[in-house]
């Protein structure tokens, strides 16, 4: 663990410009693999939310504490 | 020296009651505080020790870490007044200002801080349950773990940890600031919009944290108006000759355990550097007031911070250099005073979500709060076509804070878990074995009804003849099972325990 090197310049993605554009292709993949698997929490997420959205969040007013 | 990191949460919840138009939160907390009492009172092992006092003596809220307390700061008021359960998990459950709070029973880590948070999670999820049960649909009370209302109203989650006395506390000044600016990072539980004074709500879409605006001053003993970095009151719960209790406010409450984890883990092995003087660079910030105002306003993580030696630094860039000076201390031996092989966890989790955030947060979006809830609003906005800014987005970003099972967002899209969930019912009823939780906690399984009071430190019981007796623990290591369990399980009264402990002390 000691010898291992956090510095920054050592950091993957200031390696070559080749294994940039792999990682930005890998990361597209990653982001639309996201939202399709969000897509499908969001009907699950829709059934959990409160009614009546701007009376609820209107209404949500806390005392200040520590 | 280094000492060990025993440590814990306590966690302010919003509380509301949605279909009233009048609220009364005051009155709704101690409705779920008693509610939940009674019932764990009545339960069949219930040791719930409701009827015990809060023994006030040992609190000193108003004592300042800097020794006198400036002319003008206003240390916090006690309301004695107020309901208090002390749990047998050794923790507390209680109103605080207008909020029902817990406090999570001593612990000896990191990891079993996030086990006791889950637990304390669990304890307001079956308080609302009980307490709906008695009340109409319409007084339905629902409380969220977040830190603000989105109206410039902030509550918060405070971490504790037991420092050595004699470390100098300029020396904490200095590091904590730089530590607890840059962790935001990863312990942010995100925000829509922007409260601190001055700045137009709607000029951030999206922030990291939800407390970072609420903070005014680097050094102070306040916690509920102008907020310090670095809080200083100096009330050790302890033997005030030893310890010190840092009293860390400007944390978020975090639905994520990695956050929770991390956040608490990084800070332990961050305090017992300072304690035995590992820390070579000293990372001043020129104004930490703003910086972690900065920090938090910029989820792209490229702000750069202005030193006090005229140079610039991002806050990624110092959790590096502190994570790299950690893992060389734990590496020689340090891991110790955090919890031994967590304390390896901890540097294995602070590498990994570091990584995820100079490359590709998005990755992180199991483990950090503020990038969970960031992806799932974007998401929510673009699907139903809505401005961030839109009450129906507002709502999904509160209800990320929910803790009933039923309605857990944070379960829903899959945050990473920790800890099991019969670890977390498990530490509903049964405390840490390592602290003086176990002797608290134990006690009141045994004894409910001849506990007079109790506090971190100490237990009154009633003795034969009706007489009262304090015992103090002014040790939080002091009372683990390894200590007391044989003495435990001998006893049959409180009168055998004390009059053992009594001849033992001899």
């Amino acid at each position: 663990m000691a010898d291992q090197e956090y510095s920054k310049e050592q950091a993957p993605n200031e390696d070559s410009d080749t294994s940039i554009d792999e990682e930005a292709i890998s990361t597209n993949q990653a982001n639309s693999e996201l939202a399709s698997e969000l897509d499908g929490l969001l009907d699950e997420i829709d059934s959990v939310l409160e009614t009546n959205a701007e009376e609820f969040v209107k209404s949500y007013v806390q005392k200040g504490g520590q | 020296m280094a000492i060990p990191k025993i440590c814990g949460i306590e966690t302010e919840y919003a509380i509301i009651q949605p279909k009233l138009s009048e609220q009364n939160p005051i009155h709704a907390s101690s409705v779920l505080v008693n509610a939940y009492a009674k019932q764990a009172e009545s339960s069949t092992n219930g040791g719930v020790a409701y009827t015990v006092e809060w023994d006030f003596n040992d609190e000193t809220p108003g004592n300042d870490a800097r020794g006198l307390a400036p002319i003008g700061s206003l240390p916090p008021l006690v309301e004695t007044h107020l309901v208090n359960a002390v749990l047998e998990n050794g923790a507390r459950f209680y109103v605080d200002h207008a909020h029902p709070e817990i406090s999570t029973p001593e612990c000896i880590d990191a990891l079993q801080v996030v086990k006791y948070d889950r637990s304390g999670e669990r304890i307001l999820e079956l308080a609302m349950s009980v307490a709906n049960e008695t009340l109409s649909p319409e007084e339905e009370i629902v409380v969220y773990k977040d830190n603000s209302d989105g109206k410039g109203n902030s509550y918060g989650c405070h971490e504790n940890y037991l420092v050595d006395r004699l470390t100098p506390f300029g020396e904490i000044i200095t590091h904590a600031t730089t530590h607890f600016i840059t962790r935001q990072i990863f312990t942010g539980s995100g925000k829509i919009g922007v409260e601190a004074t001055g700045v137009d709500s709607n000029s951030i879409k999206y922030q990291i944290t939800q407390r970072a605006d609420f903070f005014e001053e680097e050094v102070g003993l306040e916690t509920t108006l102008k907020r310090p970095i670095i809080n200083t009151r100096d009330e050790p719960h302890a033997d005030a000759t030893k310890y010190r209790r840092l009293h860390v406010i400007c944390g978020d409450a975090n639905m994520s355990e990695t956050a929770t984890f991390l956040k608490v883990g990084s800070t332990s092995i961050l305090l017992a550097m300072i304690e035995d003087n590992f820390l070579t660079r000293r990372i001043v910030f020129d104004n930490p007031v703003r910086c972690i105002k900065e920090v938090s306003h910029d989820p792209s993580l490229k702000q750069q911070l202005s030193l006090n030696d005229g140079s610039t630094i991002t806050a990624l860039e110092v959790q590096w250099e502190i994570l790299k000076s950690a893992s060389s201390y734990v590496s020689k031996g340090g891991g110790e005073f955090a919890g031994g092989v967590v304390a390896d966890e901890i540097i294995n989790t602070w590498e990994h979500v570091l990584t995820g955030l100079e490359n590709n947060p998005e990755s992180l979006r199991s483990e950090i709060d503020w990038i969970a809830k960031r992806l799932l609003i974007e998401s929510f906005a673009d699907r139903h076509n809505l401005s961030i800014f839109d009450p129906k987005v507002r709502l999904l970003a509160l209800q990320y804070h929910d803790v009933r099972q039923e309605k857990r967002i944070s379960e829903i899209i899959g945050l990473k878990k920790l800890i099991t969930n019969s670890e977390v019912n498990y530490g509903i009823d049964n405390p840490p074995q390592e602290t003086r939780a176990y002797f608290r906690g134990v006690c009141l399984q045994k004894w409910p009804e001849l506990i007079v009071s109790a506090n971190w430190d100490s237990l009154v019981f009633r003795l034969e003849g009706d007489y009262l007796k304090r015992i103090p623990i002014l040790d939080p290591s002091e009372g683990s099972l390894a200590k007391v369990q044989s003495l435990l399980e001998r006893a049959t009264s409180p009168n055998e325990l004390i009059a053992e402990i009594e001849l033992s002390n001899k």
